[in-house]
């Protein structure tokens, strides 16, 4: 009886509990399915967190999760639901740039902080930033940089270049191109492919660089596009004699599917979940696989860190009304699995870095070795260059 | 290029022929004696190389690869019988909305089954390695298919040739009508003919796994491939389609030796509109016989009688009064209704009195759309004016590809306008300085004074009033009569004085035309516009919307595009298999109302 009493009085407390905040997701679940799956188990794991812990501000959080439909048309209506229908306090998510950049402009419309976890283009915080705009992720840019000190170390002349053919690879290319020139004066770009996205037709692109007779080669191809690229390039003997770069390569949702296949010594930016022994990784590793049985990918991490981002903004903003929130996310400092990150003031891009490393096959697995931690606050140009971009 | 290189990128384009083939002849079989645009022979294809993957793991490799072909075939047979059967008889292209319902059912399906991550196969046992060729490594893989392509080309010709079920398929091929007439039963013919199609769909799927991983994006990517490849060789041709999977196959990987991979976004599209211009019924296709039956069933479309305006004004009225009651989100969502129902209109205007399909609409609805943001943000036009100029743009884009495809009829017309969309699609992707690229163009807001939500809804729910209004007494006008005479007999209408082509035409850019001004809508109510506005996915979404209400009635692509719109906005809120939902309920409409929503409202008259 006295439980009886004790769950009465919980729920009746829980009722008369503030209303909850509403946090408002939209992202391309059926479009990117292998990396948004885990972002979603990442973000209802934050949000469990967060909630377990007393919510923000003595509320509690809610997330509402919309399919966009992966283009930019669909996604401003279902924006424009969760401002007007469900009132969310700010919205996060998005994959692709094209989308991102549709719904962070919708945000400048509207008024109305938007959180982009995961767009990779640069032009969303710079050519295209806006007040509202802030991106957590390490940006295109960001991540070639992060490769260029290696890329650098090696002293390779004759560089060939492939890229899928759209904004995040041709913004790959252009920054590759232009970091190595100024870090390796001397450089050569012998080849360049640049196959639609989803649609590489490896065999020929691969004999169109061994053709080229690179002594390495940069790519920024992703997903079925990479598998098919790393298995042609194995039969026909192109990774023989070059040394290959390849952006997002050791991200699990990239890197898992190719077993066997995988290439050994391939220089990619990635996430070694297996390997990092962080205290903030380790707790998150744990907390993850207890509530999933199953193993973080990057996706996880990026959704996690975003509700995280929305949580910490709110509570330090001390309200849901917009112009704090922005004042809030200005510099807001805080911990995410790969250690602490700032967003920073000037051009609303958090500090959040990325793992640098190898391929290698182990045990007809794909895995990253020799990495280190890139912190993205390392990899960003100076302040005065962001600020010519950055039109405001 | 060395001379090693040309023979390896040969040698490319021979094993890339011999996987487009495999896929493609199947297309063309069915769409030979069924007249069946197979929407969903790419998700056959898709489930051939998940479940080759999955069996690989099980049973090997090669005991997969016929394994997972007889599956899909199964597949593919119960879906004809359970579904496609049963609308044999409705108007022609409602077997592509239901094909299209199909492949969200199997993709949904699949992501069910097999989840979201990319499966790669395993490599072929006993043709893992590469061998030298010219001092090049080349793939034994790809060697196997090369030689397989031809021997599949063999086998298919002596069933058609050599045996009896082979010489009624050719026989329905060229006149369905008659072998029917001469007792030949249809229905087990079709079955057997889809078998076919979908074992060779699943064959594809199952040879391709080692050299492509098992992914959720290959359904569509490879059925517009196979669909340019069946047009190109002429359809129904099972040799055309080998040719023309050779030629294309062979200029891409020479486009990509040659350092011009960018080219190979649109290749195909271009291949085939210089092919269909060049030869309208492909490299080996012959003329069609002329369709019986199908035109005649067809009751001619009547004015509207004064109760449906009746309805229609009051319909009006309250569209005009929601505001009052409801506001935010409600009137987002009727402003993509009424944008939508335009564009529908306008399609449904071609396609149905105009008698010709188009499958690349979208095209002047994103020339629309675009015209509209590179006004307002680089020519710095006030918005009203830039909504104003910008369908002008669209219509002068229809009459130009209009020019081309009003020669053409049929399938091979409609081909050609998509071929038209997909190059103005590739022309905005890769055009930076104009287009915005890829990510497109952003900041194309309304001027303050229609920047509110109500403002905005009633500026749309006027234009697009006006402009549905007009299509509609435009085909109740002499011009629309002459077109409507100009689709059922083109002889009969050139032999009054009706100038046939010059019709459609002149019906080809008003749909363009009207599609502009939704297009223009649209990028002002979104604030942005990409590539995707023009792909092929607005164009299927438009035809969606025409046959779910109806193509031989006048109202009903309103309520298909407002049905269609509002039940993917519902369906994908609230359910996380959306697209099988939205699947599932265009199929049960298929099926109870062939004749579309419209007919509904019609048949209360």
């Amino acid at each position: 009886m006295k439980r009886l009493c004790a769950l009465a009085l919980l729920l009746f407390s829980l009722g008369v509990n503030a209303q909850a905040i509403k946090i408002g997701e939209l992202n391309s679940y059926k479009v990117f399915p292998a990396f948004l799956e885990p972002y979603r188990k990442g973000m209802e794991l934050a949000l469990e967190e967060i909630n377990r812990a007393g919510g923000v501000n003595g509320r509690k959080l809610e997330l509402v999760s919309r399919d966009d439909g992966g283009n930019p048309g669909d996604a401003v209506r279902v924006a424009e639901e969760l401002i007007s229908r469900e009132n969310v306090a700010l919205l996060t998510g998005t994959f692709a740039s094209n989308v991102g950049l549709a719904v962070s402009n919708l945000a400048a419309q509207r008024k109305i902080v938007f959180i982009a976890a995961e767009p990779l283009t640069d032009k969303i915080v710079w050519e295209n930033g806006n007040r509202y705009t802030f991106r957590l992720r390490a940006s295109t840019y960001m991540q070639t940089a992060m490769l260029i000190p290696e890329a650098v170390k090696l002293k390779k002349v004759r560089w060939a270049i492939v890229y899928p053919n759209y904004e995040y690879g041709q913004s790959a290319t252009a920054s590759f191109k232009k970091l190595l020139a100024k870090a390796q004066p001397g450089v050569q770009f012998v080849a360049e492919q640049a196959p639609p996205l989803g649609k590489i037709d490896a065999g020929a692109v691969v004999q169109a660089l061994i053709d080229a007779k690179p002594d390495a080669i940069f790519s920024s191809l992703f997903a079925a596009d990479l598998q098919k690229f790393v298995r042609e390039g194995n039969l026909r003997g192109l990774f023989k004699t070059t040394v290959v770069f390849n952006l997002l390569g050791g991200e699990p949702e990239y890197l898992d599917p190719l077993k066997e296949e995988t290439p050994e010594g391939w220089w990619v930016t990635g996430y070694p979940w297996s390997e990092i022994k962080t205290p903030a990784h380790q707790k998150f590793l744990d907390a993850y696989r207890r509530k999933w049985n199953d193993y973080p990918r990057l996706g996880s991490v990026v959704g996690y860190a975003a509700i995280y981002s929305a949580a910490n903004a709110i509570r330090k903003a001390g309200s849901t009304d917009t112009e704090k929130l922005v004042a809030a996310l200005m510099g807001l400092e805080m911990d995410t699995p790969f250690g602490p990150i700032v967003y920073r003031a000037h051009d609303h891009q958090s500090t959040m870095g990325a793992y640098v490393g190898q391929l290698a096959a182990r045990g007809g697995k794909g895995t990253m070795v020799n990495w280190r931690f890139a912190d993205g606050a390392n990899f960003l140009p100076p302040f005065d260059e962001v600020r010519a971009l950055r039109k405001e | 290029m060395s001379y090693t290189s040309v023979l390896i990128q040969f040698l490319n384009g021979l094993a890339s022929a011999s996987s487009l083939f495999l896929v493609a002849a199947g297309l063309s079989l069915i769409f030979g004696v069924t007249r069946i645009v197979n929407f969903a022979h790419g998700s056959l294809y898709m489930l051939g190389m998940y479940l080759a993957v999955w069996l690989a793991e099980r049973v090997g490799f090669w005991g997969a690869v016929p394994l997972a072909a007889l599956i899909v075939a199964v597949a593919g047979s119960a879906a004809e019988i359970a579904v496609l059967r049963r609308i044999y008889n409705a108007p022609e292209l409602l077997q592509l909305l239901a094909t299209f319902a199909l492949l969200l059912v199997f993709k949904d399906a699949t992501l069910w089954a097999w989840g979201p991550e990319d499966l790669l196969g395993p490599r072929a046992p006993g043709f893992t390695g590469a061998v030298e060729i010219a001092g090049a490594a080349f793939p034994q893989y790809d060697l196997l298919l090369i030689a397989l392509g031809p021997l599949v080309l063999v086998f298919l010709q002596l069933i058609l040739s050599r045996t009896r079920w082979g010489i009624l398929v050719r026989a329905a091929t060229q006149d369905r009508e008659m072998a029917s007439a001469l007792g030949v039963n249809q229905r087990r013919l079709f079955t057997g003919v889809f078998a076919l199609g979908a074992l060779l769909a699943g064959l594809g799927g199952a040879l391709e796994i080692p050299r492509e991983p098992a992914n959720l994006a290959v359904d569509l990517s490879v059925i517009s491939d196979a669909f340019v490849v069946v047009v190109v060789g002429g359809l129904g041709s099972i040799p055309g389609a080998f040719l023309a999977a050779l030629l294309i196959a062979e200029i891409k990987a020479f486009c990509i030796g040659l350092g011009l991979s960018k080219a190979t976004l649109v290749m195909e599209f271009l291949v085939m509109a210089v092919v269909l211009v060049a030869r309208p019924w492909g490299l080996l296709g012959r003329i069609p016989a002329q369709a019986r039956g199908s035109g005649a069933a067809d009751q001619p479309l009547a004015p509207p009688s004064p109760r449906l305006l009746r309805i229609f004004a009051v319909l009006a009225a309250v569209l005009a009064l929601i505001p009052i009651a409801s506001g935010g989100y409600t009137l987002v969502l009727l402003t993509d209704m009424l944008i939508f129902a335009l564009f529908a209109a306008s399609l449904h205007f071609i396609m149905g009195p105009g008698g010709l399909y188009s499958f690349g609409h979208a095209a002047y609805f994103g020339l629309g759309a675009y015209a509209a943001g590179i006004l307002f943000l680089q020519h710095k036009l006030p918005m009203e004016l830039a909504l104003a100029l910008a369908p002008i743009a669209a219509g002068i884009g229809a009459l130009v590809f209009g020019w081309f495809c009003v020669r053409l009829s049929g399938v091979y017309s409609a081909m050609l306008t998509l071929a038209f969309a997909q190059i103005a699609w590739s022309v905005a992707f890769q055009w930076d300085a104009l287009t915005g690229g890829s990510n497109g163009l952003v900041g194309i807001w309304p001027a303050p004074w229609l920047a509110s939500k109500t403002s905005f809804y009633l500026l749309t729910l006027l234009v697009c009033g006006l402009g549905i209004a007009f299509l509609w007494r435009a085909i109740h006008s002499p011009f629309g009569y002459a077109l409507r005479a100009s689709r059922d007999s083109p002889l009969r209408a050139d032999a009054i004085g009706i100038d046939v082509r010059a019709t459609q035409w002149a019906a080809f850019a008003i749909a363009g035309l009207a599609a502009g001004v939704s297009g223009a809508l649209y990028a002002f109510s979104k604030g942005s516009i990409s590539p995707d506005a023009m792909g092929i996915q607005r164009s299927v979404d438009g035809l969606v919307m025409v046959m779910l209400g109806g193509i031989h009635t006048l109202s009903g692509p309103v309520w298909g595009a407002a049905l269609f719109t509002w039940l993917q906005d519902a369906a994908a809120r609230n359910i996380d298999y959306w697209r099988a939902v939205v699947g599932v309920v265009i199929l049960g409409l298929v099926v109870a109302v062939p004749q579309g929503l419209g007919a509904l409202v019609q048949g209360r008259r």
